[in-house]
């Protein structure tokens, strides 16, 4: 199924110009992920009041909403850096068993963790490369360590993305502190993709970069999109979502107040969201 | 080396003789320094995992190891844990049938030593490891690493560049405490020097070579731990100065 | 116990019917070794960081020597070597100085406690922000005036959380003046040791003392730091 190209409305951004939607999903596509009624609160103040998504394979979902209404933390729950408090998550088919954890959140089993952890591949909002490693040793520590790849192979990846983010070879041996924003960030990304992953996951990875590096660093993640990637991305670039996403989800405190095809982002049907977009251009 | 001296005129600076002996001296003192350090620093690491506990049965001893150990003097711990541990020990010997067992100086003030600084260690492991930025170790776990990679390949080469400093202090602490165990008996360097000094009523002079010694040992200290801050510091911006 | 507390307890605490003992004689080794340590930590340690090379250098030095040898030895040379040298002995004056091992041990202690505060403070004027000096300059604040009024205050209250360390440890390296015969804390623990062989007790009483003083001091620098130190935190919005 395809969307047709919309007409710029007025509330997108003078930047973006519209074109087809990116990722052309089939319709009956196996569903990937799948996110069942995700609860999480940090002591009396509950963030996700019962969150649901269906990831279907080369889906590029965008998670977009105010601060505090709960994306992040969404996001962060699908790899477990956040423990949810209930819910039902589950990856190809696979129920990711849970059980009772500390302070009443449920955690799956270790084995089962790490397993996810390996097929989910999460790029941080502020990069979080390990900065006493070089680049190269960046990228190709986890694929070495975790999923046991030779070291000749590791590198070979290594170079591979490093030119696919559009780094050149020598960067592989600079420390991360000497280099731009925009470069960390698309290292990241290289280190994500190192671990060949089914999906991956991209926690505001524009947002801690100067105006002038994003674009960069949009262009990479357009990329992999095109080529069919299944992407998870919370985001505050709605020109971008726009343009790549086959499915936005509006949070608003801790619920999926609207979702849909990225045409809600043209034609918003709740007043929230309504009311977040026209904010947005302010 | 004593035909030098006394042929040139030079004998009331030379060493008289108590080269050797001064030279035991300095090895005792600086094994003792060494092995010291070791137990404490196993015990620094430790005590700052058990304090970072999430575990009240971990925390709260730890901290009130931290806490007592040093508000008191090492003088004073040195003393009361020498002869109170040869004294618990006489009893557990006595009580299990098995022979009087005496605890030498130097065990004793490796023991001591070792945990007396092991409390300051905790104190600077602890410093470190909250300083380390979150989201290193936060990345860490989300490619999947377990918590023996973790904190071998990212937590302890970050801790490390925030606790040199602190370390190489307490290092320099733990080696002028060393001088105190004298006081019980071991026979380290100031030991030596003194019982030169009394036999050739020149006690001044040894003493002065004794400094001298321990002068040039923080010295040396000093230089390598300026060569692993610089190491372990790779890949970090210095501020322009 | 009850009888060691009994024998010994005024000598603990202040006299062993000698002359001042036990914790009161601790504190007197520590607030003389404080107040003269400090007073002469000042002129020192604006030398330290002078352009100046002849006044620089020598201070320099003894910094060096004195923080790099450990305090034992400095008190053994103070209170056994010096007083073994002919010059000393000759002269009226120091001979005088030295029989005594209460000056002795209080030489050392100073010397010791200057050298680690000079640096200390040394390194809190390097660190003041060089725009305030020039704005003092810029005032017509010169020479001892600009010291006074402008170097010493900024550095002193920035020098707080090192220098609090610095008098604990100070506190504690008294315990060193038993060894000199002079009846602190500790000697006094040892001598109720030699008498009762109640080690343990003896010797944790002593413990504790040390442990209550700390403490105290420690409160009382945080007091101080809240008081003179609150213009370096950052207001919270």
């Amino acid at each position: 199924m395809t969307i047709t190209a919309t007409a710029l409305s007025t509330a997108a951004t003078p930047a973006h110009r519209p074109s087809p939607r990116i990722a052309a999903v089939a319709q009956d596509a196996t569903v990937k992920l799948s996110i069942q009624d995700l609860h999480k609160s940090y002591g009396e103040h509950q963030v996700l009041k019962g969150v649901s998504l269906n990831a279907r394979k080369g889906d590029v979902i965008s998670l977009i909403g105010a601060s505090g209404s709960g994306k992040s933390t969404m996001l962060r729950c699908i790899n477990f850096l956040e423990q949810p408090d209930a819910g039902v998550i589950t990856l190809d088919d696979q129920r990711i068993e849970m059980r009772p954890g500390r302070a009443g959140t449920r955690a799956p089993h270790p084995a089962q963790l790490q397993d996810l952890r390996t097929r989910l591949a999460m790029v941080f909002q502020h990069f979080n490369l390990w900065s006493h490693m070089t680049v190269l040793e960046n990228i190709c520590l986890a694929p070495r360590r975790v999923l046991g790849v030779s070291a000749e192979e590791a590198q070979a990846r290594a170079r591979k993305y490093l030119d696919k983010v559009g780094l050149p070879a020598r960067a592989a041996d600079q420390y991360p502190a000497f280099l731009s924003g925009g470069q960390q960030q698309r290292v990241a990304i290289a280190r994500a993709l190192a671990m060949e992953p089914e999906i991956i996951l991209f926690d505001e990875p524009t947002s801690a970069l100067d105006p002038e590096l994003v674009g960069e660093v949009l262009k990479v993640i357009q990329t992999l999109a095109e080529e069919g990637r299944t992407m998870l991305m919370v985001t505050h670039e709605m020109g971008f979502a726009r343009q790549v996403s086959s499915q936005v989800l509006f949070l608003h405190q801790g619920r999926v107040e609207e979702q849909g095809s990225a045409e809600i982002l043209d034609q918003p049907q709740s007043e929230r969201l309504q009311q977040f977009l026209s904010n947005r251009l302010k | 080396m004593n035909n030098f001296f006394q042929s040139t005129g030079l004998h009331a600076l030379s060493l008289q003789g108590f080269g050797p002996l001064l030279l035991q001296g300095t090895w005792m003192t600086v094994k003792l320094a060494l092995l010291s350090l070791a137990l404490s620093l196993a015990l620094g690491l430790l005590g700052a995992s058990a304090k970072l506990s999430r575990l009240r049965v971990l925390r709260v001893p730890a901290t009130l190891y931290t806490t007592l150990i040093r508000s008191v003097p090492d003088l004073v711990l040195i003393l009361l844990i020498f002869y109170t541990l040869q004294l618990w020990l006489n009893d557990l010997t006595e009580l299990l049938g098995w022979d009087y067992f005496e605890i030498d100086p130097f065990t004793a003030g490796v023991i001591t030593l070792g945990f007396i600084y092991g409390a300051y260690f905790t104190e600077n492991f602890r410093g470190a490891i909250l300083s380390v930025p979150a989201g290193q170790l936060e990345a860490a776990t989300a490619y999947g690493l377990n918590r023996i990679q973790r904190f071998r390949l990212v937590l302890f080469p970050q801790l490390m560049r925030f606790a040199l400093p602190g370390l190489g202090n307490n290092w320099l602490v733990l080696l002028k405490s060393t001088a105190l165990v004298s006081i019980i008996g071991l026979a380290d360097l100031v030991k030596a020097a003194q019982n030169a000094g009394k036999t050739t009523n020149n006690t001044l002079y040894f003493l002065i070579i004794a400094g001298l010694v321990y002068l040039l040992i923080t010295t040396l200290s000093n230089r390598l731990f300026k060569h692993l801050e610089r190491r372990y510091n790779t890949g970090i911006k210095e501020l322009a100065r | 116990m009850i009888e060691l507390i009994q024998e010994y307890g005024p000598a603990y605490l202040y006299s062993d019917g000698a002359g001042l003992s036990g914790l009161a004689m601790t504190l007197w080794l520590f607030i003389v070794t404080m107040v003269v340590g400090f007073l002469l930590s000042l002129p020192l340690a604006l030398a330290r960081v002078s352009r100046t090379l002849w006044l620089r250098w020598p201070v320099e030095v003894y910094t060096f020597v004195f923080r790099g040898t450990p305090l034992y030895i400095q008190l053994l040379i103070c209170y056994t070597g010096l007083y073994g040298l002919e010059v000393v002995r000759d002269n009226a004056m120091l001979d005088q100085f030295f029989r005594n091992a209460l000056n002795c041990t209080l030489l050392a202690f100073v010397l010791n406690t200057c050298a680690y505060t000079v640096e200390i403070f040394a390194g809190a004027i390097r660190n003041i922000p060089h725009g305030e000096i020039e704005a003092a300059q810029a005032y017509g604040l010169h020479g001892w005036r600009l010291n006074l009024f402008v170097i010493l205050p900024a550095a002193l209250r920035r020098s707080l959380p090192a220098y609090s360390n610095e008098l604990i440890l100070m506190l504690h390296a008294t315990s060193l003046a038993f060894t000199a015969t002079i009846a602190d804390i500790l000697k006094v623990a040892r001598d109720a040791n030699a008498a009762t062989f109640l080690t343990f007790q003896a010797f944790g009483i002593a413990a504790l003392l040390y442990m209550l003083l700390s403490f105290a001091l420690v409160g009382g620098f945080r007091l101080a730091e809240r008081r003179w130190m609150r213009f370096l935190v950052p207001a919270r919005g």
